[in-house]
């Protein structure tokens, strides 16, 4: 198992150092540059780019750029002089993962529950309907469906606060704006998984011991079914970071989406750099994560990483 | 003459499908005695699954339904138990060893916990002894180092282990009967020698009752006592093992021993199969249900179901063949005098 993490956490240092690099120069060959604004005078935009070390070959400054993320300093922005894109990283990144990670917990607890029930009631009402929820889910847009729950629980119910980002309350529409579509696609998932367990051999082996049916459906079942779920974790955790932006500007919240977007228009090279590093670091992380809880689920896989 | 421990009477269930209600098991009745094997023979699609899944009720009802007849085990109609009641019944009184070990174990779970999930919610057992026995019946199932085995995962071991530890799943429990379905088609032949070998010496020392399913006669032939043979949802002749294999009543029967081949069948020699297909069980015929692969078919075997002639105390024979009116015809014709059973 420790060999398995090992080559796990290697794998992801090597892809984090490719999309640095690959970055890095995709960057510098956007047209323009971070001084691009006419009223700058030659001289001043000459003296910037000496400031921020944009005039020395590219190959330094990509040597530099590697020594000091090494030491987690992404420099300082372009855009806003004053600050450190760590400084905007700091301020931002803590709403959109808050967000985030709600959105997460809502669309994995309530896709998996949504399914497994949807599973065990094959073919009734009950099924129908979360069958229902799910093509929904799957097929709505998350910006509809962010501005669909604003206008029924903000406007017309008047239940839950319309934006921003100042408690508990303020958290549920946007978590559940954003996790909707990966609740609605666990939920599928999982029933189709369930259904295709349950015709397993060994679900029949199990009903042959004389156990319960919760415990047949406990312990052999869903154990088994929950596997290709696992497997869709990885990239769902990045559709739910990545759709952040948008729920984001809908409801208000100071998070990264913003700064993604500035950073890109305005050739801003350590934000976008600073950016996509952390963010990408950050979707490798949950990659890396995902692989070893498999490997702790499924005992085959812990055998093969040996 | 030991007692019965399981009387089936009439037995009919069939399935709802979208198609219509396929008829899989038709009026069948057999009984099981204590510590005999019984093996139950036939093509597949003959309804010999279906009729062993009945006995612990592990079919899916629905779509399966029982249309008539019952089971009575210990004086008690399984027909009528309801889900909560079988589970007294499974793994403990009546256990099952399945076809396939590939797919019969849990990947998920270790080998020693699939064993040891029988004693889940009995009472009167301490964990500690639950383990003692688990690694008991693993070193009487012929699992070497069964210490380590206990903490291993099914995909971990080979076919052949599988099985074993599969059958001991259907041990540990101290089950009166266990029915096993085509416990050895999935593994090669050698292994295949092993497992029998084991089942009946266990089967020996245990003093439990098995049914035995299988498509092959020479497993038959090596380990029941008696033999029940399985057309198309009914029972087409049973009797004990030499009287199948050597006063051959059923014409079903006689192609199936036809068409085994033996070490010393002659290179020239043909063997003969059986032609045709087995019947639909959507609208089974009204007559014999083989009567249209039967090379000695009447105008009445299409007509009219046969009726069932007892021919000793134990040989029964549902053909038209014994019928007093019916022409005498060998149907043992085709197979060389070899001396071959």
């Amino acid at each position: 198992m420790t060999k398995y993490i090992l080559k796990r956490v290697g794998i992801s240092l090597i892809t984090i150092f490719v999309l640095v690099t690959v970055v890095f120069f995709l960057a510098r060959l956007m047209p323009g540059g971070p001084f691009n604004d006419p009223k700058l005078s030659e001289t001043a935009r000459e003296n910037l780019s000496a400031y921020y070390g944009f005039d020395k070959p590219i190959f330094e400054q990509y040597i530099t750029y590697l020594k000091n993320i090494l030491s987690f300093d992404f420099g300082f922005s372009t855009k806003y002089p004053s600050r450190t894109v760590n400084d905007l990283l700091a301020g931002s990144f803590p709403y959109s993962v808050d967000l985030g990670v709600r959105a997460l917990c809502f669309a994995i607890s309530f896709g998996l529950v949504f399914g497994i029930i949807s599973a065990l009631n094959r073919g009734n009402k009950i099924d129908l309907i979360f069958v229902i929820i799910a093509v929904i889910g799957t097929s709505v847009p998350d910006f509809i469906m962010g501005a669909i729950l604003q206008y029924f629980f903000a406007i017309e119910w008047g239940l839950l606060p319309i934006a921003e980002y100042k408690g508990f309350a303020y958290t549920i529409l946007p978590s559940v704006g954003l996790g909707f579509y990966t609740m609605a696609s666990v939920s599928r998932i999982m029933r189709a998984s369930m259904l295709e367990v349950v015709q397993q051999d060994y679900i029949k082996t199990a009903r042959s011991k004389g156990i319960s049916r919760f415990r047949v459906t406990w312990k052999h079942q869903i154990r088994n079914a929950i596997m290709p779920v696992i497997t869709i974790l990885g990239p769902t955790v990045a559709a739910v970071l990545t759709g952040t932006f948008v729920i984001e500007s809908l409801f208000a919240i100071p998070g990264m989406g913003k700064y993604y977007v500035e950073s890109v228009q305005n050739n801003d090279y350590s934000l976008i750099l600073g950016m996509t590093v952390f963010y990408g670091t950050f979707l490798v992380l949950c990659n890396m994560i995902v692989d070893i809880l498999y490997g702790i689920v499924d005992p085959r896989i812990r055998i093969a990483g040996k | 003459m030991a007692d019965n421990i399981l009387e089936i009477k009439n037995l009919t269930f069939s399935f709802r499908t979208y198609g219509g209600v396929v008829k899989s098991v038709r009026d069948v009745s057999f009984d099981v005695r204590e510590g005999e094997i019984l093996g139950i023979v036939g093509e597949s699609g003959c309804g010999k699954s279906v009729t062993s899944q009945c006995i612990l009720r592990l079919n899916p009802e629905p779509p399966g339904f029982f249309e008539g007849g019952s089971i009575l085990y210990k004086g008690e109609d399984i027909v009528k138990k309801s889900d909560k009641e079988m589970r007294k019944i499974r793994g403990t009184e009546i256990s099952f060893i399945f076809q396939d070990p590939m797919t019969s174990l849990n990947p998920t779970m270790t080998i020693g916990k699939q064993i040891e999930e029988i004693f889940v919610g009995r009472k009167g057992i301490s964990k500690a002894e639950i383990k003692e026995r688990t690694i008991e019946i693993l070193k009487l199932v012929g699992i070497n180092e069964p210490e380590r085995r206990y903490k291993q995962y099914p995909h971990e071991l080979s076919g052949g282990m599988k099985q074993r530890v599969m059958i001991a799943i259907a041990l540990v429990g101290k089950p009166n009967i266990i029915i096993a379905d085509e416990p050895t088609t999935s593994l090669d032949v050698t292994i295949e020698a092993q497992i029998l070998d084991l089942l009946k010496d266990l089967q020996h020392k245990m003093k439990t009752s098995i049914i035995l399913i299988t498509h092959d006669l020479g497993v038959i032939a090596k380990m029941c006592d008696r033999v029940l043979v399985m057309y198309g949802g009914k029972v087409a002749e049973k009797g004990t093992v030499d009287e199948i294999f050597y006063e051959t009543a059923h014409p079903y029967t006689a192609g199936l021993i036809k068409s085994i081949a033996t070490l010393d069948t002659a290179k020239e020699h043909k063997l003969v199969p059986i032609d045709g297909t087995p019947p639909d069980l959507f609208s089974p015929p009204a007559g014999c249900p083989f009567a249209a692969r039967c090379e000695f078919a009447m105008k009445i075997c299409y007509e009219r179901q046969p009726e069932e002639h007892q021919l000793s105390p134990e040989h029964m024979c549902a053909c038209w063949l014994q019928h007093p009116y019916a022409p005498k015809v060998d149907i043992m014709k085709g197979m060389e005098q070899e001396g071959k059973a």
